[in-house]
């Protein structure tokens, strides 16, 4: 896998390689999937089993087809991938696809407010960490970053909400946005499914404000988790970079502390936080399906929680294969960022 | 100090161990050699992430002795022990809004939770090792596809996939050892592939050295040069690997219960199942239900980290050194075993 080519073309032989590399991963992916669902039986008969008579039943799994040979069924549900069709959910027959666009936006919204506050806090105090190495500050952050990973983000999601919205009344308890707030943005006609765009839109800043308080802490519980990542992965390539000779050459040169931080050390730290900054997508994924059901967070974690409940599992697979495919075209492009940045990244 | 660390590692993973016979093995033993060489910081954190994980394996242990009712006892001789009452003498963290005790069940899902973990743990570690084994040791196009679906599976979100294969397992709910076994077998699926990589990359290193060629020259059989000279060779990450694992898989099973997806209480106690419960708590104020099973999670987690990152700390040295003179991004995955040694095979 890794023969290196001398070619000129050697990026654009990378960035194909890995792209067509992607194929089997999904492939891979949506068929584990496909097994695993229908190893247990027809989806029907999960969802409804209880509650309708073995005749009903019966028919209901005709009409949806599932009573024919499972090779069929799986190509079906692979050419329906393919052409953007996943099928409609049991328990409230709905098409999946519109599932996944209506509430697929609130967790990337989430997302995007988690991966900001973990930028924020954990690049910085990851240099600091680094810079400072085995000394106190160096201690204190390390063990908060621990702490932040062994916490799981719903015990965090729990504690905020029970000190900042119950014990202080800070901000709401659950929600994206109040009533109020979501009759402005109906009047205004924005429905981006994006709240803080919404919010922007409806000109009112009361609604802006009323987005953002709802924000907090989902994004703090979340961002929490994964700064203590992101920290760890600062600390780490800061501390190899730090120890570098052209450093010390630097140092020697006279040039000032921070600066040696900031533009020598940082700069070559870049490339390895940004290639593992891009893994911990998946993570962040799973920690917004917690989050999400911690905060009534109405998006596609939250939803995936509700069919689980429901033993709805086409929605399941629907939402599933959604997320390792967004996973998996991540890590797609996390490398390809990396392969341009760094020249010694290639096959 | 340096000294010191480069020393152990010395010791630990470079000598050809096959020539030190089991004392060396003893000696290479994680915690009892890594505790005497370590220094400072990272002898603090291991002897912390000693004590919590001790501490957490005497409450699993002793939780007959130590829990004062039954997981799932709803009254004694005084009646009914009654819904959300606020801690006191007789029920020191309160009881739940199904009626249990709570300190009662935090107690007995430590024994839950160890159990898991030591399952999850063991038969991972089985399966990747051998698996990595075989598919390094030999390659071929068996190595190529065992990589290519490790890495699918490595992709996938974690807590997505032990969803799937719980609902596979068990329908969702069950016993206590079918819940148990249910969580463990969805923990191991997602952590063979770490233990595969990680082993893989060793042997594919260990079996370009010399004293491989040299049994191999002696007539020595592929199944004995496997087991005794290269994959005694090839352990050295092995215990940082189990421990963040380990840390890992109590919030994976505590993940799987606040979805919903755990054991039935009346099967087994289990934390994450309790904070799920304790959601609607936490809005009316009523806090000791969410807190105390959350700080078990912390806990019990947070020791098993620590033990981790410090060995981690101790592994470093001599893999950074390396990553000083090339610079690559894969050297840096390598050591950082949690943030993925994806990027490993690139370098």
């Amino acid at each position: 896998m890794a023969s290196r080519s001398t070619a000129g073309s050697a990026l654009g032989r990378y960035v194909l390689v890995r792209f067509l590399l992607i194929i089997p991963t999904v492939f891979i992916l949506v068929t584990t999937v496909f097994v695993l669902m229908r190893a247990t039986g027809d989806p029907i008969t999960a969802a409804l089993g209880g509650r309708l008579t073995p005749d009903q039943l019966a028919e209901r799994i005709h009409a949806a087809g599932y009573d024919r040979p499972i090779l069929a069924q799986y190509w079906e549900y692979l050419t329906g991938i393919f052409t953007g069709d996943f099928g409609r959910t049991i328990s409230d027959n709905r098409p999946v696809v519109e599932i996944l666009s209506q509430y697929g936006t609130a967790t990337l919204e989430l997302a995007t407010y988690a991966v900001l506050v973990a930028l924020v806090l954990g690049i910085p105090f990851g240099m600091v960490s680094g810079y400072f190495r085995d000394r106190l500050p160096d201690a204190v952050l390390r063990i908060l970053a621990i702490l932040a990973y062994a916490t799981p983000v719903f015990f965090a999601g729990l504690l905020l909400k029970l000190i900042f919205s119950v014990w202080l009344g800070w901000f709401p308890v659950a929600g994206r946005v109040s009533t109020d707030g979501e009759i402005a943005m109906q009047v205004a006609g924005a429905d981006s499914g994006f709240m803080l765009v919404d919010a922007f839109r409806t000109g009112d800043p009361a609604v802006v404000l009323d987005v953002l308080s709802h924000a907090v802490l989902p994004a703090a519980a979340l961002g929490l988790l994964t700064a203590g990542v992101f920290l760890r992965l600062v600390r780490t390539n800061m501390i190899s970079t730090l120890g570098a000779d052209y450093i010390d050459a630097a140092r020697s040169r006279g040039v000032r502390e921070s600066r040696l931080v900031r533009k020598h050390a940082w700069r070559p730290a870049l490339i390895p936080i940004i290639t593992v900054a891009g893994m911990q997508i998946a993570m962040l994924l799973v920690g917004a399906v917690l989050t999400e059901t911690t905060f009534e967070w109405r998006g596609l974690g939250f939803q995936l929680a509700e069919y689980l409940q429901a033993r709805d599992f086409v929605a399941v697979q629907g939402i599933v294969v959604l997320m390792a495919v967004v996973v998996a075209v991540t890590n797609f492009l996390v490398d390809v960022v990396a392969a341009l940045v760094d020249p010694r990244v290639r096959y | 100090m340096s000294a010191g660390e480069i020393s152990s590692v010395g010791t630990a993973g470079v000598a050809p161990e096959h020539l030190g016979g089991r004392g060396a093995w003893f000696r290479r033993l994680p915690v009892v050699h890594q505790l005497r060489q370590s220094v400072g910081l990272q002898r603090g954190m291991l002897v912390a992430g000693l004590v919590l994980t001790g501490l957490f394996v005497l409450v699993a242990v002793l939780a007959p002795l130590l829990a004062p009712y039954g997981w799932s006892q709803l009254r004694d001789l005084d009646g009914a022990f009654g819904a959300q009452m606020p801690p006191s003498a007789e029920h020191w963290f309160g009881t739940t809004v199904g009626g249990y005790d709570v300190f009662s069940r935090v107690v007995w899902g430590a024994r839950t939770a160890l159990l898991v973990v030591v399952v999850a743990v063991a038969s991972s570690i089985v399966v990747g090792v051998l698996l990595g084994l075989v598919s390094g040791y030999f390659g071929g196009w068996l190595d190529r596809v065992l990589v290519v679906i490790a890495d699918a599976v490595y992709a996938f979100p974690s807590l997505l996939l032990a969803i799937l294969l719980a609902i596979v397992i068990s329908g969702g709910q069950s016993s206590m050892w079918g819940g148990i076994l249910a969580a463990a077998l969805s923990i191991t699926v997602v952590f063979i592939p770490q233990y595969f990589r990680v082993v893989r990359a060793e042997v594919v290193r260990v079996k370009a050295e010399a004293f491989v060629d040299s049994a191999r020259v002696l007539g020595t059989g592929s199944w004995r040069i496997m087991t005794r000279h290269v994959l005694r060779n090839s352990t050295r990450t092995l215990p940082l690997i189990v421990t963040l694992n380990a840390s890992e898989a109590i919030l994976t099973l505590a993940g799987l219960g606040f979805l919903g997806f755990g054991i039935e209480p009346t099967a087994a106690a289990e934390w994450g199942y309790d904070l799920q419960r304790a959601v609607a708590d936490v809005t009316s104020g009523i806090w000791w239900t969410a807190l105390f099973p959350g700080l078990a999670i912390v806990m019990a987690a947070m020791g098993m980290t620590l033990m981790g990152e410090s060995l981690n700390d101790l592994a470093d040295p001599r893999l950074r050194s390396r990553a000083r003179s090339s610079q690559v991004a894969g050297d840096v995955a390598e050591t950082s075993v949690e943030d993925g040694p994806t990027k490993g095979e690139r370098a």
